[in-house]
C-alpha cells in the first residue's frame, strides 16, 4: 500500500523492540465484545487508474456550471479564478501544512493570513479582520452572537431578506440560549421595510441583522438599518454573500456596520457544490477581544525581524475553554489564501472591473427579461448581479425542468424558501455569462412563456 | 542510514507584504471584455450605493504574485517536507491522487442548487461516504454538513440536546474530563451547557466511579474522547457508557483520534451515542495551513431524527435531498458541508479499502508505541501503559537542568522536524504530545529518535542551546507578549518595515 | 520575594490593603510569576457590587487567562487605568503599581476569613494551586 511505507519486515522489527510479539498485544486493553470482527463492509482498494474513472463515471451524467449555461447564484458564484491560484495553492509547503501554531517554520502561511485580514478589512470597509470562519452561514450565526455578548440583550432582529439558509443557522445556533429572533418583512421593492425595521428594534434588540445585495439581489439601505439599531443602543451586523460587489458598491463599514459577515467563496474558490467555502468576518478594534477565531498579528523576532504570530489567543477555546468567544478551531487555511492570491492578482483595477461587469452583464440580461414575453421583473429596487424574475404563465418548475434539458441552469426557484413568491425564480448573472448565453436565455425563455 | 542533515543552503528571501510591492498601474488579470453595453454604473444603481477606488488595495503584476507566494511558502513547514508528529492532528500524507479527484469539473463546478436529477453523482458519492463512516464506527447514520471538528462537536451536542427536548427536559449540565480538548467544554456552553469536569483516573483513564459520583438526572450526557489526549485507550469506556445511560444521559465522542481505531474497534459497541470525525484527520485531506477541514458526525438511530437538513436519502435507486424532517435541529451552516473535503475521503477510503484501512490503524499504533518505547530512558514518561496512536512525554528529567518543553521543541525545529503539540493535555505538566502516523517510515522514526535522544544530551551538558533555538530558521522567538499587547493585525499604509531586522541570518 | 505584612491574601492569590473603609485589591508576586507576561486585564466599572470572591475581572498573558475574585464584598470606587496601556506594570510592581481595583468595604467582618502574610507563605509552600 502506497501510503504505508512500512513493511511487515519493517514492523517484525519493531515490534520487537517495542517487546511485543504481535501488533494485537497492543490493542490487548480493547474490550474483546467492542473489537471488530473480520472486515469492514467497505468496498475492495481501488488502484489509482480505477479510483479516477470510477470517480469520473459518478459524475459522468451530473451538470456543472462549465459544461451547462449557468446563471445560478444565491450564495455560491460562478467567477473568474486567475489560473496562478490553483497552481500557488497546490505548493506541499501550503497544501500540506498545519495550523501555524510554531511560527518559526510557518511564517509562510502568518504573513498570507495578515496580507488577508487586511484585504478583508479593506474589502468592508471595517478595522480588524479574523483569519476566516466556515463559510457565510456560520459567520453570521456567530456575529450575532457576539453582539448578543458585547450588549448582554437577548433578542435579534433578522431581516427576512438575509438568505433563508443563514436565517436557518441563526435559529439553530440561538435556540438553546434562549435568544429571540424578530424577522422584518421586505417592501415592494424587494428591500427590507425600513418602517417595520424600526418599529422591531427595542432596547431588548442586541443587533438588526441585513444582508446586502440581499437573497433578491437587491441593495439594501445599509446605512438607515444600521442607524434603526444604533438609535437603540443595539449593533448592525451586515452579511454580504456575493462579495464581487464589494468592488463597486459602498462597503458596510462606511455604512455604519459594527460587524460584517461575508461569503468569501466568490473570490479564488470552486462552488464545488457547497463547500469548502470561507466566511469573512470583520469588526472595529474595540471589539477585537469579543470577536471569535484566529488571528494573526506582526511582531518581531528577537534580532527585529518582522515576523508575525497567532494573537490574543486567549479568547480562543483552547485557553478560554467554557468561556471561549466560539468553540472554532480551524479556519478555512486554503481557502482563505486562495481568496488572497485572487484578489492580489486582481488587485484594485481588477476587482472593480469584474464588479462592473457583473453590474453590466446583469442589467443587460434584466433589461431583455423584462421584456420577454410571459415574464416580469419582480421587484424594482437596485441590483447588483442577482435579480427576481415572476413567470406569469407557466410554473416555475416546469420552465426551469425545460430550460436544464436545453443545458441551460435558469436559476433558482423561490418557492422552497418563499412560498408568496412560489412563481418566481432567482436569476444571476456574472462575468462568466457570455452575452450569447444571455440572448440565448432569454431567447429559450421567451420561445416557452 | 543516510545522513539526515538540515541544510541551510538555497536562496530563501526576505519578502515583504504583496501591500509594499504595489506598484500604481500594474495589473495580474485578465478578465474578458465587456460585450454588452458599458453602461456607467450611476446609471444602474444609485450614485449613494457607489464606492470609489479601494484605497490600498495591490497593484502588481502576474509574476510578482506568484513570486510573492511562492517565496513565503518557502518559510513554511509542510507533512511534503518531513516528519510532522504533531499529536492528535494526524498529519499524514496528503494523497494527490484526491485534489486531482476533488477538481473533476463534475465535483469542482456543480452548484448547490442545481436540480438534483443532473447532481445523482454527487448525491451518491455523499450517500456512500455517510454510509461508510456509520460502518466504521459501528452506528447507524452519519451527517456530513458540519464544516470542521469543532462545528462536528457543536452538532453532536445539538442532536443530544434535541434528544432530551423531545423527551421534556434539555437538561443543564455536562460532564467533560480534565484532559479533553478545549473544544469540547466550548462546544458545551455554547449549547447552554454548564460544563462539570471529570478526573482522569491514575492510569490514565476515565473510572466509571469518578463519573458516577457527579452523574444525575440533570447531566444531559459526557463528552468522552477515545483513544484520549493522553493517546491511552479508554479502558473503562463500556462501564461509563454504562453510568451515563443509566440516569438517561448521552455519550458524545470526539473522534479526533480515530487513527488507530478503524477496522479495529466498534465505537458504537462501546456504547458511544454519536462521534464527530476529522475528514482532515484520520482521512487524510490536507490541512492547508488550518483547514479547510470537513466533522462529519456519526449517530445512532435514536439521534437521526435531529440530524441537519437536508440529508442525502436513497429512494429506489435514485438519491435525493431529504428537507422533510421536523424534528431536525435545522442547519449549522448553509448547503450540504465542505463537499470537496468528501471527494477527498472518498477517494481515500476507495484506495485503501478494508484492507488498507486496518492496515492503516495498526501501523500507526505500531509506530507510536515504537518511539515510545525508544523514548523511554531519555524522557519522563507520566502514563507507562502501551499507548495508541500517539505518547505523551513530559519535561520533568529536563526541568532539572531549567530546560523546558518549548525548548525542546524549538531545538526540534534545528534537527529538521516540525515540533511535537505542547503543553497539552493540560493534565501533564510540560506535556509533548508526539503522534508519528502511519506515513512515516522506520528509518524517519530512528532519525527522529535520535535527534531527541541528542536533545536530551544536551539539555544535560549544554542547556543554552536550547534556550537559543531555533537557530536554523530565518526568524526565532517571535515576541508573542508584544503582539498580543500591541495588536498590530492589518497593514496600513505609511513607510514600509524593513523586512530584514538587524541584519543576516 | 516576601508577601508584605499588612496585608490579607486570598487563595486565589489577590491581596488587600485596607486603607479606613476602603481596600485596594491586586494581584500577588506569585499569580503574576505564573502567569508569565501580563498582556491585557479586564476590569470592572466604578459603581459595580461585588460580593466576597465573585469573579471582578481577568487577567491575561499570551497563554493563560485567569479570572479575579474580591476579597471583600463591596462597591468598586476606583479603578486602575493606567493597567489599560501598562499592564506591565503588574509583573513589575504587582503590590504597588499594579493594583487594580478600590472597593468600600461593605463588611469588615469579611476580612477574618483572608489569610494574613505569614498564612499565604505557608499556603504556597505546601503547593497551592
Amino acid at each position: 500500500m502506497r501510503y504505508i511505507p512500512n513493511t511487515d519486515a519493517d514492523c517484525r522489527q519493531m515490534l520487537a523492540a517495542i517487546g511485543v510479539r504481535s501488533v494485537e498485544d497492543l490493542f490487548a486493553d480493547i474490550p474483546r465484545q467492542v473489537r471488530v470482527k473480520g472486515d469492514l463492509k467497505l468496498p475492495p482498494a481501488l488502484s489509482e487508474t480505477d479510483l479516477m474513472r470510477h470517480m469520473r463515471g459518478l459524475v459522468a451524467k451530473d451538470a456543472d456550471v462549465e459544461s451547462y449555461s449557468s446563471f445560478l447564484g444565491a450564495g455560491a458564484y460562478n467567477h473568474f479564478a486567475p489560473t496562478i491560484t490553483n497552481h500557488l495553492i497546490l505548493r506541499g509547503e501550503f497544501l500540506t501544512a498545519y495550523t501555524p501554531y510554531q511560527p518559526e517554520i510557518s511564517q509562510g502561511t502568518l504573513q498570507a493570513i495578515y496580507e488577508y485580514q487586511t484585504l478583508v478589512c479593506q474589502l468592508t470597509g471595517m478595522e480588524v479582520a479574523n483569519a476566516s470562519m466556515y463559510e457565510g452561514g456560520s459567520a453570521l450565526a456567530e456575529a450575532v452572537l457576539m453582539a448578543h455578548r458585547a450588549t448582554g440583550r437577548e433578542e435579534v432582529v433578522v431581516a427576512r431578506t438575509v438568505h433563508p439558509e443563514y436565517r436557518q443557522v441563526i435559529r439553530t445556533y440561538l435556540a438553546p440560549l434562549g435568544i429571540r429572533i424578530r424577522e422584518v418583512p421586505y417592501g415592494a421593492a424587494g428591500g427590507t421595510d425600513l418602517k417595520l425595521l424600526r418599529a422591531a428594534v427595542t432596547e431588548q434588540t442586541a443587533c438588526v441583522a441585513v444582508q446586502s445585495p440581499n437573497f433578491f439581489g437587491v441593495v439594501e439601505e445599509v446605512a438607515e438599518a444600521a442607524a434603526a439599531a444604533h438609535a437603540k443602543g443595539g449593533l448592525a451586523v451586515v452579511a454580504v454573500a456575493e462579495p464581487v460587489s464589494l468592488g463597486l458598491l459602498t462597503p458596510p463599514g462606511e455604512l455604519g456596520a459594527d460587524i460584517v459577515v461575508a461569503e468569501g467563496q466568490a473570490f479564488g474558490n470552486p462552488i464545488s457544490f457547497g463547500g469548502p467555502y470561507l466566511g469573512f468576518f470583520a469588526t472595529k478594534e474595540r471589539y477585537v477581544r469579543s470577536m471569535p477565531g484566529r488571528l494573526v498579528g506582526q511582531t518581531e523576532d528577537r534580532d527585529g525581524r518582522v515576523g508575525y504570530v497567532l494573537t490574543l489567543s486567549t479568547r480562543e477555546q483552547h485557553i478560554r475553554r467554557e468561556k471561549a468567544t466560539s468553540n472554532i478551531c480551524t479556519n478555512e487555511g486554503l481557502c482563505a489564501l486562495a481568496a488572497t492570491i485572487t484578489l492580489c492578482a486582481l488587485g484594485k483595477q481588477g476587482v472593480r472591473e469584474m464588479a462592473l461587469l457583473n453590474l453590466r452583464k446583469a442589467a443587460y440580461a434584466k433589461g431583455k427579461l423584462a421584456k420577454a414575453k410571459g415574464f416580469a421583473l419582480r421587484f424594482d429596487g437596485p441590483t447588483f448581479n442577482e435579480f427576481v424574475v415572476q413567470a406569469k404563465r407557466r410554473p416555475v418548475r416546469q420552465i426551469l425542468g425545460a430550460l436544464a434539458r436545453k443545458r441551460m441552469l435558469a436559476g433558482v426557484a423561490l418557492d422552497r424558501f418563499y412560498p408568496e413568491l412560489r412563481d418566481c425564480f432567482l436569476v444571476c448573472v456574472t462575468e462568466q455569462n457570455r452575452r450569447e448565453e444571455i440572448d440565448g436565455l432569454v431567447k429559450a425563455l421567451g420561445g416557452g412563456g | 542510514m543516510s545522513d539526515h542533515t538540515v541544510g541551510t543552503r538555497g536562496l530563501v528571501f526576505n519578502e515583504p507584504l504583496i501591500f509594499d510591492r504595489s506598484v500604481p498601474g500594474r495589473v495580474a488579470y485578465s478578465l474578458p471584455p465587456s460585450d454588452v453595453p458599458e453602461e456607467k454604473p450611476e446609471r444602474l444603481i444609485p450614485r449613494k450605493f457607489l464606492r470609489k477606488e479601494i484605497a490600498g488595495f495591490p497593484e502588481v503584476s502576474e509574476l510578482d504574485v506568484v513570486r510573492h507566494f511562492t517565496r513565503l511558502s518557502q518559510w513554511n513547514f509542510g507533512i511534503d517536507l518531513g516528519m510532522y508528529p504533531l499529536g492528535s492532528c494526524t498529519m499524514k500524507y496528503n494523497p494527490r491522487v484526491n485534489e486531482d479527484a476533488a477538481r473533476l469539473p463534475g465535483f469542482a463546478r456543480a452548484h448547490p442548487y442545481q436540480p438534483e436529477e443532473l447532481s445523482q453523482g454527487a448525491l451518491q458519492l455523499m450517500y456512500e461516504l455517510a454510509e461508510y463512516l456509520a460502518q466504521i464506527a459501528a452506528m447507524d447514520a452519519a451527517s456530513l454538513q458540519p464544516a470542521a471538528g469543532a462545528h462536528g462537536e457543536l452538532t453532536g451536542m445539538l442532536l443530544i440536546r434535541a434528544y432530551h427536548v423531545s423527551k421534556g427536559n434539555p437538561r443543564k449540565k455536562v460532564l467533560v474530563p480534565d484532559s479533553a480538548h478545549g473544544t469540547n467544554p466550548a462546544s458545551s456552553a455554547i449549547c447552554g451547557y454548564q460544563v462539570i469536569p471529570v478526573k482522569t483516573g491514575p492510569r490514565g483513564s476515565v473510572e466509571p466511579q469518578a463519573v458516577a459520583d457527579v452523574m444525575d438526572a440533570d447531566v444531559a450526557g459526557i463528552m468522552m474522547t477515545n483513544p484520549n489526549t493522553l493517546g491511552l485507550f479508554e479502558e473503562h469506556i463500556v462501564g461509563v457508557c454504562q453510568v451515563v445511560h443509566a440516569k438517561g444521559g448521552q455519550v458524545y465522542c470526539d473522534g479526533a483520534n480515530m487513527n488507530p481505531m478503524v477496522g479495529i474497534a466498534k465505537m458504537g459497541a462501546m456504547g458511544i451515542d454519536v462521534l464527530q470525525y476529522n475528514l482532515h484527520k484520520t482521512f487524510s485531506t490536507p490541512h492547508g495551513g488550518g483547514g479547510p477541514g470537513s466533522g462529519p458526525v456519526a449517530l445512532k438511530a435514536h439521534l437521526a431524527p435531529f440530524m441537519p437538513v437536508p440529508v442525502v436519502v436513497k429512494r429506489g435507486a435514485r438519491y435525493a435531498l431529504d428537507y422533510d424532517r421536523p424534528h431536525s435541529i435545522g442547519k449549522v451552516r448553509a448547503f450540504y458541508g465542505n463537499f470537496g473535503m468528501m471527494v477527498r475521503a472518498y477517494a481515500y477510503i476507495r484506495t485503501l479499502g478494508p484492507d488498507g484501512l486496518r492496515r492503516m490503524a495498526q501501523t500507526a499504533v505500531i509506530n507510536a508505541n515504537y518511539l515510545m518505547s525508544q523514548l523511554k530512558g531519555s524522557y519522563d514518561l507520566p502514563y507507562d501503559r502501551f499507548c495508541k496512536h500517539e505518547c505523551v512525554f513530559s519535561d520533568a528529567i529536563q526541568a532539572k537542568k531549567d530546560v523546558h518543553t518549548l525548548d525542546i521543541a524549538k531545538r526540534l525545529m534545528d534537527y529538521g522536524f516540525h515540533p511535537p503539540t505542547i503543553y497539552f493535555p493540560l493534565i501533564v505538566k510540560g506535556a509533548l504530545m508526539i503522534e508519528p502516523t502511519e506515513s512515516e517510515s522506520k528509518e524517519t522514526l530512528d532519525q527522529f529518535i535520535a535527534a531527541l535522544k541528542r536533545i536530551a544530551a544536551e539539555a544535560e551538558e549544554h542547556p543554552d542551546l536550547l534556550h537559543e533555538a531555533p537557530q536554523k530558521p530565518r526568524v526565532s522567538r517571535l515576541n508573542e507578549v508584544k503582539a498580543a499587547r500591541e495588536p498590530n493585525l492589518r497593514w496600513r499604509p505609511g513607510p514600509a518595515r524593513p523586512a530584514g531586522g538587524r541584519g543576516p541570518k | 520575594m516576601t508577601n508584605p505584612e499588612g496585608l490579607k491574601y486570598t487563595r486565589e492569590h489577590e491581596w488587600i490593603k485596607v486603607e479606613g473603609d476602603k481596600g485596594r485589591v491586586g494581584i500577588t508576586h506569585y499569580a503574576q510569576d505564573q502567569l508569565g507576561d501580563v498582556v491585557f486585564v479586564e476590569l470592572p466599572k466604578k459603581g459595580r457590587q461585588l460580593r466576597q470572591m465573585e469573579a471582578f475581572g481577568a487577567v491575561e498573558s499570551v497563554k493563560a487567562v485567569s479570572d479575579l475574585y474580591c476579597p471583600v464584598s463591596g462597591e468598586v470606587v476606583e479603578v486602575n487605568s493606567a493597567l489599560e496601556q501598562k499592564p506591565e506594570l503588574i509583573n513589575q510592581d504587582p503590590y504597588g503599581q499594579g493594583w487594580m481595583i478600590v472597593v468600600k468595604v461593605r463588611n469588615a467582618k469579611e476580612l477574618t476569613a483572608l489569610m494574613s502574610a505569614q498564612q499565604y507563605t505557608s499556603f504556597l509552600a505546601q503547593g497551592a494551586k
